[in-house]
């Protein structure tokens, strides 16, 4: 059901849409693609191979696969805050690429000069990996100008938090992506803790799904933990923009199994709520039982692609950890570039 | 990978305490699952496996004190590993548990010697371009100056577009935009809501995207709810980024002191901005260098701060009448050659400096005065040769003081020129305080023609 541009709710579709087992494996991959580049990136912070800050995806993966699922990669842009690992390994950047990066080798995406949250790609149209919580929601309703500007077609998904979702820039930004009707699709990832403040305890309103109520940008609230609602979710969202209608406010619930950051031991919520989370709504475990559920999948061939992914990303850890450090020269390169 | 070291939980953690034990001998684990209990005087945190195997042996005792960071705590086996292939590097290593490869590859690197900082590249500038001989040289406001650049920088290419306040139907704050949405429709020419951050923001991301905004800021003063997308995000983009994201584009507007406005509306940013590497910041005086870099600033392929002055907006000039001119960035102007004293300013400052100079040729004293037009890259070879020659330098801005150009200058010359100096730097500054509002009070705060002649006297030893 497409929703009109109005302040009121939408309301997520009732029925849960069904994937084919393509899209069940597609989903598997990229999601188990992200746990084991994450955990592995948190072993590595905890070796001293990884420095400063270090954000991990972990819980999430749901938000970010479905939504690039729905996507078209290479043309719609993606902008997200320094929670961006994820995002890019879904979006087809090279994991060795990534992981270097996050131990500062020349190898990695910016040369080893941007670090966890500071890499883009223009050819994938990633945009970052950006530190500044909020600065991306204006940086991707630029985008979205862009798109507008050149009439390429293209959708701008821009993702932020909970917590950035209190900035006031992003309601700058909301205003003039519905003034000028620019194709923006903002994403709301709500893993219910900003750092280590709930959303009860720093949001007078905690559906942030209605944020675009006082500019009529529709939205709606989605279960971050299920694919599959992502998928359908984003595939009407994308629709919406790119059809000249404007913006539209996707909230994903969704959940980080693991601190804020590597340094936050996550004392401000109870263990029972994480365990619970992990038992019983994990993204991937959802799409595993539904995967062998059906029978045409057996437990083999899940470990087989498993095996896989646990070599592209030991191959990945490998290189990052062997790859020498950027030349000093690089210290002075790509600070202006020579008219 | 079957050791399981002890990991760290922050860049700057050494040891910790194994707290407890989770998991024992024997058990089975797979990713995610939480093996130990880390505790330091900071924080508590649990150690998770990153593989899936069977725990075979654990090698520090739950409540040890001081375990250093990647020492092996336990060893998990995967599927086919065998006891003795997991054991062997263990026992090698266990008496120095320092030397598991990644801190052996650390210890290294740290007993290594560090690499000398490499020297940073020379800037060097490009001279203005000849002009034709007997080109048509024709008087014209710098408003009107500025107008002709972006209007000559929008019909040469459709991905230059303008944003800001009241830049289209009100036809700029300051007439800066005059005519512009006539010409180039609604499309290229927008009014923007009273968001300087969001609508910076926006600009930037539309600069990552290919575009090349020109963002009017109806005055500098309103850019300080945007100066985080103009540091963090565009400044910085190109070198985050391993030269892959460019920013071309140019933020404008009235900079510096207004008149009778008061202290939240008058102040001078060449400083500020001047700091930032990866942000290119000019400051013209004349008409014609006005309309000369605003043009190369819209085609220059990086973040472009350009300061102009409302108290300079209707002053005029000459400019040269040919089809494109643009000017370089990044050179100075000597505005007029001299032996005895160096006098340099930018922007308003040049107002005072000019009138002071013309007081001091006609009492005897013979004034080099550079005009520095671009303040990042600073062209201080041009400051230096000059200093070189008269041994005297004497700087004007609007500025504050502390950690102005006048400062810089100052540090530069003695870094560089120390022994042709016959006179200590002399900075004539605004004063350092905020703009008071009262006439007296203010014409005090800023700078004048006399503290210019009075600090060439000064240095020239006359007074």
């Amino acid at each position: 059901m497409a929703r009109k541009a109005t302040a009121t709710k939408a309301k997520t579709q009732p029925n849960v849409p069904q994937f084919t087992q393509e899209q069940e494996l597609e989903a598997f991959r990229e999601m188990l693609l992200i746990r084991r580049f994450e955990e592995k990136a948190g072993q590595m912070y905890g070796m001293g191979l990884i420095g400063g800050f270090c954000h991990l995806y972990i819980g999430q993966e749901a938000v970010v696969t479905g939504i690039t699922m729905a996507s078209e990669k290479g043309k719609d842009a993606q902008i997200t805050g320094y929670r961006d690992h994820g995002h890019m390994l879904v979006m087809g950047l090279d994991p060795k690429g990534v992981m270097a990066e996050l131990t500062g080798r020349q190898g990695g995406l910016s040369k080893g000069k941007g670090g966890s949250m500071h890499m883009f790609s223009n050819e994938h149209r990633f945009y970052g990996g950006n530190g500044i919580v909020g600065a991306q929601a204006s940086l991707g309703t630029g985008l979205a100008f862009a798109s507008k500007y050149t009439g390429d077609g293209s959708v701008s998904i821009t993702y932020f938090g909970d917590g950035a979702a209190n900035q006031g820039q992003v309601y700058e930004s909301f205003n003039m992506a519905k003034l000028w009707n620019l194709p923006v699709v903002y994403i709301i990832e709500n893993n219910k803790y900003a750092m280590g403040t709930s959303t009860e305890r720093s949001s007078a309103t905690t559906d942030f799904s209605m944020r675009g109520a006082s500019f009529n940008i529709p939205g709606e609230q989605v279960d971050g933990m299920d694919v599959r609602m992502v998928y359908d979710a984003a595939q009407r969202a994308i629709e919406h923009a790119r059809s000249g209608k404007g913006p539209y406010i996707l909230e994903m619930l969704t959940y980080r199994y693991r601190g804020h950051s590597m340094s936050d031991p996550a004392k401000y919520r109870s263990k029972d709520e994480v365990t619970k989370y992990r038992q019983e709504r994990d993204p991937i475990e959802q799409v595993r039982a539904r995967l062998l559920e059906g029978g045409s999948i057996t437990e083999e061939e899940l470990k087989k692609i498993e095996t896989d992914i646990r070599a592209v990303v030991t191959e990945a850890a490998d290189f990052a950890t062997n790859d020498p450090e950027p030349d000093a020269s690089e210290l002075w390169t790509d600070i202006t570039i020579k008219a | 990978m079957p050791q399981i070291l002890m990991p760290a939980l922050s860049p700057t953690m050494e040891e910790g305490k194994l707290a407890k034990w989770v998991v024992k001998v024997g058990d089975q684990v797979k990713s995610g699952d939480v093996l130990a209990e880390i505790e330091t005087d900071k924080a508590t945190m649990e150690v998770e496996s990153v593989d899936e195997g069977t725990v075979s042996e654990i090698l520090v005792e739950e409540g040890t004190e001081g375990v250093k960071v990647n020492t092996p705590i336990a060893v998990v086996l995967a599927e086919g590993e065998s006891a003795s292939e997991a054991a062997a590097p263990v026992a090698e290593t266990a008496p120095e548990p320092a030397e598991a490869p990644v801190a052996a590859a650390e210890k290294a690197a740290e007993t290594a010697p560090a690499a000398a900082v490499p020297a940073a590249p020379k800037f060097e500038p490009q001279a203005d371009p000849d002009l034709p001989e007997g080109v048509e040289m024709v008087e014209m406001t710098v408003r009107q100056a500025l107008n002709e650049a972006m209007a000559e920088e929008l019909r040469r290419d459709k991905d230059v577009f303008i944003m800001g306040e009241e830049v289209a139907e009100y036809q700029g704050a300051y007439k800066i935009t005059q005519g512009l949405l006539q010409e180039f429709g609604k499309e290229r020419v927008i009014d923007t809501p009273i968001t300087e951050h969001g609508f910076a923001g926006l600009a930037v991301g539309a600069a990552f995207a290919g575009l090349k905004p020109v963002v009017e800021f109806m005055t500098w003063n309103f850019a300080m709810q945007a100066i985080d997308q103009i540091i963090n995000s565009a400044a910085k983009q190109l070198y985050m980024s391993g030269g892959q994201v460019k920013a071309p584009m140019v933020f404008r507007g009235p900079n510096g002191a207004a008149a009778r406005v008061g202290a939240q509306h008058s102040q001078d940013y060449s400083a500020w901005y001047s700091h930032v590497p990866g942000l290119t910041v000019i400051a013209p005086y004349s008409a014609a260098d006005a309309k000369g870099l605003l043009k190369a600033a819209i085609r220059s392929p990086n973040p472009v701060v350009f300061l102009e002055n409302e108290v300079l907006y209707g002053s005029t000039g000459l400019v040269p009448q040919v089809d494109d001119f643009v000017l370089p960035i990044g050179k100075a102007r000597i505005a007029r050659k001299g032996a005895d004293v160096t006098v340099v300013s930018f922007s308003m400052g040049m107002r005072y400096a000019t009138q002071a100079t013309e007081k001091l040729v006609a009492a005897g004293v013979d004034v080099e005065l550079i005009d520095l037009r671009t303040l990042r890259p600073l062209d201080s070879d041009t400051v230096i040769e000059s200093v070189k020659k008269t041994g005297r330098l004497v700087t004007v801005e609007e500025g504050w003081p502390q950690g102005g150009i006048g400062a810089e200058l100052a540090a530069r010359v003695m870094e560089e020129a120390f022994d042709y100096l016959d006179a200590p730097v002399t900075r004539v500054t605004g004063k350092d305080v905020p703009m008071p509002y009262a006439a007296n009070l203010e014409k005090l705060a800023l700078p004048n023609v006399d503290e210019v002649i009075a600090a060439v006297n000064a240095v020239t030893y006359r007074s």
